[in-house]
């Protein structure tokens, strides 16, 4: 980077705006996936929307690479910085700009954190429904760029189905509005393409969200079985059934074990599997389904079965599925978390297939994930002091993936493609899926600067 | 998180420090949670990039004077760690990593060496902090010449001399006896506001329990232990395990900031000849307020009026000790009492320790955030549980021109018992 570049970037905003000292960049090493680290030539954190457009279109002049970082809890690398570039800290863009009860949507800013958005909204008796486990930290940007999802999401639909409209600064610093106030929207589903697009489509500055109402009561329970298998049998069974739950989550011993060592949700420590199964809707409506629910739980082989009875113990129940990622790190020092997909039918075969790949490998997997729609998140658990171990760890996990793959499923349910899972787009993807992804992306980067080296390797050229 | 510390290599914390690394994930739940990220919006000023800051300082990829500006600006608050998943040991790291620091010569600026210095041998002692908190209330005029930091220092100080006041050494219980107890006065709250520790008495005897208060007593060793000086912290504490009795149900502290402390001598007394005796020490004592709560209130409250109060969690108590329901609960013997939450409860006031001298820009924000959303509760009495919250809020409250009542939750409870609230 030159040195004019800097100074550039110091007429765009503060001096104090701009970190360079190696204190200073660190901290912004790495997001949610240590197993990446790159110290960026400068960090940025922009207080205003004109600011950001501004250094994007000076990137743009000078081709500097830039990532955008909104919480950096990405898990797939994502937010890992470019060493020749810079990261654009989003963290401060956090103003809601307007709540629109009657309409039922909110506007924006990319940095404004999920679960905020809900927080706001509740005294109108709306909600922002997606809800990714790291809800009370991720940013609304970053949920656009990996269209994240949650547990909820399989009634609601993920990120995409929420979005209504969004104003981006492209990465060559136009400004675009797409989409707008509702859902229906006349010509081709901009919307659509943008989020989901890894930050390599530019910078969403604002972004218009749709709300909907808080349902008028839940039913939660937790279900204890001796084994995935039947936990994973009794999730078919809920949909044959014709049942719709608002979420159905999974987790295996390993999990269950974590949880209890640090969050303490009362899960039983010796089940093999527990399931939570959450209805939601009109009160008379979910009370007769809850019956029909419980009635297939007790018949799938669940031993121990408990029902929330109010807020606080579902929050409690809840409390253990989300903080679960997290407190694998009280029993492992290190993890790769996969985030497969596979058609629901295959689940049970799916999980005794990780189960022995697990055994293969001598390399303890925690599986936790969102049963309902067979988003696997298997935890491949290891010590990345020992070089061997890590390299064992990586194989295994890739070995999840191509699973995935075979079984007719896809690489990524929710946490991006980013660096991480690159070398298995072509796996994925035929050559000339390929190409015009990577047609499409130059068209709208022409200089590769945004966020550049992630979801492809560019040492792969369009038509070769 | 992997790291490549040398345990042996980075004095006799070493493990404690390489393992609260390890168990850091680095998935940001803290991020949020805390308050320097919050008002400073930069991850060097977040629990995960000073874990990551001191990490690489002991991995010795940082130099100590580059990364320590961060780790000074850090509250201790330990809101991090309510919102950790895997529940990074985080504070065992900072203490150790600040007594890592101070043993390696850390640089400080001119001024912060002294401040330092000043108040570390000052604020501890009874005597001494009483004489100069009577000199400053003198020369509080001046505060308009002086450069911010002593500035923030001035503004702290109550507007009138407090008095020096002599507790009895026994206080006996009215009617049945149910519990004997020590107090501890607490260095600064007992020059500061010693009407804490006489309500506590007072609402304690009415419920029973007998108060002895030894003399000799100093302080707890909490401002120095944060600040990770733990030779003074343990001459410290050994003088109060002197002189407290151990024939007592509890040594109660009324100081949320004693309390935490106490609850780490494990850690301080680590491998020292008197661990057993700290042990035992700290093992009894107990904030005033989780107590009474377990014991039960006996001598029934009478109001004659409805009241709206916010209770303000003090971080030591809340987020160091886990306690939240205890001082609700006792709130709500008081009849007719309703109990109003404030926004962003469970964050920092600004107070910390000593922190609103050493950084009082940060404070300040801080202090502002606090006393508007205690503003906009409506209420007009603002109960907390700790001497430097109560002594920030108010500032900052008085600051904005309100004069909601704030208030120690004892004595609010002896304000009821007698009548006056
Ligand atoms: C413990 C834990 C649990 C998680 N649980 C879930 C889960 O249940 N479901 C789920 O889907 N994900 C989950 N995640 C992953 C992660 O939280 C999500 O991917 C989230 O959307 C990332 O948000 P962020 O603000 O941290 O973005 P970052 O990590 O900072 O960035 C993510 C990506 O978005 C890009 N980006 C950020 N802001 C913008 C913007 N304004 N415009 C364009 N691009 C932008 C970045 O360049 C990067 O590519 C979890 C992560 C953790 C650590
Ligand atoms: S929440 Fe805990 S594990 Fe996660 S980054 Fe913060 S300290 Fe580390
Ligand atoms: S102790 Fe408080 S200020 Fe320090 S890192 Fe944790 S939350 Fe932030």
């Amino acid at each position: 980077m030159s040195k004019s570049f800097l100074d550039k970037l110091k007429d765009i905003v503060t001096d104090e705006q701009v970190l360079t000292a190696h204190s200073e960049l660190i901290p912004y090493e790495s997001d949610g996936l240590t197993a990446f680290k790159a110290l960026p030539r400068a960090v940025v954190l922009p207080n205003k929307q004109s600011e950001v457009i501004s250094i994007v279109r000076l990137c743009h002049e000078h081709s500097v690479p830039f990532v955008a970082r909104g919480s950096g809890t990405s898990l797939s690398g994502g937010s890992l910085p470019n060493e020749r570039g810079i990261v654009i800290g989003l963290n401060r863009l956090n103003s809601i700009l307007d709540l629109n009860i009657e309409e039922r949507y909110a506007v924006v800013e990319c940095g404004v954190i999920n679960n905020d958005v809900s927080e706001a909204s509740k005294h109108y008796g709306l909600h922002y429904a997606p809800d990714p486990s790291s809800q009370l930290v991720c940013t609304i940007g970053g949920n656009v760029a990996f269209n994240s999802g949650g547990a909820h999401c399989l009634k609601h639909g993920m990120t995409s189905n929420h979005v209504l409209g969004i104003k981006a600064v492209l990465p060559d610093g136009t400004v675009v509005q797409i989409g707008g106030h509702s859902l229906d929207s006349v010509g081709p589903d901009l919307v659509g393409l943008f989020v989901g697009s890894e930050g390599l489509f530019g910078i969403a500055l604002e972004i218009i969200l749709r709300l909907v109402p808080m349902p008028e009561g839940f039913r939660t329970l937790l279900a204890a079985y001796p084994s995935m298998e039947q936990a994973g049998d009794a999730v078919s069974s809920i949909i044959d059934a014709g049942l719709l739950p608002t979420a159905m989550e999974i987790m295996d011993n390993l999990t269950i074990k974590a949880v209890e060592a640090t969050v303490h949700a009362g899960y039983p420590t010796d089940a093999g599997a527990v399931l939570i199964v959450e209805l939601e809707g009109e009160i008379v409506e979910i009370e007769e389904e809850f019956k029909c629910l419980r009635k297939i739980i007790y018949e799938s082989g669940a031993y121990n079965v408990t029902s929330a009875n109010n807020q606080n113990e579902r929050a409690l129940i809840w409390k253990g599925r989300k903080g679960a990622f997290g407190a694998l790190g009280k029993i492992s020092p290190a993890y790769i978390v996969q985030d497969g997909v596979v058609p629901r039918s295959q689940l049970g075969s799916a999980l005794a297939e990780i189960d022995s790949l697990s055994e293969k490998y001598g390399i303890r997997v925690a599986n936790v994930f969102h049963a309902g729609d067979g988003n696997l998140h298997p935890n491949v658990l290891f010590n990345n002091s020992d070089e061997e171990m890590l390299e064992k760890a990586e194989l295994l996990a890739s070995e999840i993936v191509q699973m995935c793959i075979r079984r007719g499923g896809v690489i990524t349910g929710e946490h991006g493609v980013g660096m991480e899972k690159r070398e298995f787009m072509n796996d994925m993807f035929s050559d000339k899926d390929m190409d015009q992804m990577l047609i499409l992306t130059d068209i709208i980067d022409p200089h590769q600067i945004a966020n550049n080296d992630k979801v492809f390797s560019r040492s792969r050229v369009p038509g070769i | 998180m992997q790291h490549n510390i040398e345990v042996n290599n980075v004095g006799p914390n070493g493990q404690i420090m390489a393992d609260a690394v390890k168990s850091c994930v680095h998935c940001g739940f803290c991020l949020p949670a805390c308050p320097t990220y919050r008002v400073l919006g930069q991850e060097m000023d977040s629990p995960r990039g000073r874990i990551l800051l001191m990490k690489n300082v002991l991995e010795g990829t940082l130099s100590l004077n580059e990364a320590n500006p961060f780790i000074e600006k850090c509250l201790g608050c330990m809101a991090c760690v309510t919102a950790c998943p895997p529940s990074v040991p985080y504070g065992d790291l900072l203490v150790s990593f600040r007594e890592y620091a101070n043993e390696t010569n850390v640089k400080y600026s001119f001024f912060d060496k002294y401040l330092k210095k000043f108040m570390y041998a000052i604020m501890p002692y009874t005597a001494r902090f009483r004489f100069v908190v009577y000199i400053g209330i003198i020369l509080k005029s001046l505060r308009n010449f002086l450069p911010l930091k002593l500035r923030a220092m001035f503004d702290l100080l109550p507007a009138s001399f407090p008095v020096n006041e002599k507790f009895p050494e026994t206080v006996y219980a009215i009617g049945n006896k149910r519990a004997r107890v020590a107090l501890l006065q607490g260095c600064v709250q007992s020059v500061l506001a010693p009407r804490i520790n006489q309500a506590t008495i007072r609402v304690f005897a009415r419920n029973g329990i007998e108060v002895i208060v030894p003399q000799g007593q100093g302080c707890c060793g909490a401002l120095t232990y944060h600040a990770g000086l733990s030779d003074s912290s343990r001459n410290m504490a050994l003088q109060n395990m002197k002189v407290f009795p151990k024939d007592v149900d509890a040594i109660i502290t009324t100081a949320a900031g004693c309390g935490s402390a106490i609850s780490e001598y494990s850690r301080l007394f680590q491998d020292t000849p008197q661990y057993e005796m700290a042990m035992d020490f700290s093992g009894i004592v107990e904030d005033a307020i989780s107590f009474l709560d377990g014991l039960g209130i006996v001598d029934e409250v009478i109001v004659n009026e409805d009241r709206e109060i916010a209770y303000h969690d003090a971080c030591h108590l809340s987020h160091a000790q886990g306690i939240r329901n205890a001082p609700r609960r006792l709130l709500h013997h008081i009849p007719r009492l309703k109990i109003v939450d404030i926004m962003d409860g469970e964050i920092c006031c600004g107070s910390a320790g000593i922190y609103n001298l050493e950084h009082p820009e940060v404070a300040n924000k801080l202090g502002v955030q606090k006393a508007v959303n205690i503003i906009k509760t409506g209420v007009d009495y603002l109960v907390t549980s700790n001497i430097g919250c109560m002594t920030q809020i108010e500032v900052s409250l008085r600051a904005m021109n309100s004069n909601i009542n704030v208030k120690h939750i004892m004595e609010i409870l002896d304000d009821a018992y007698r009548g006056e609230f």
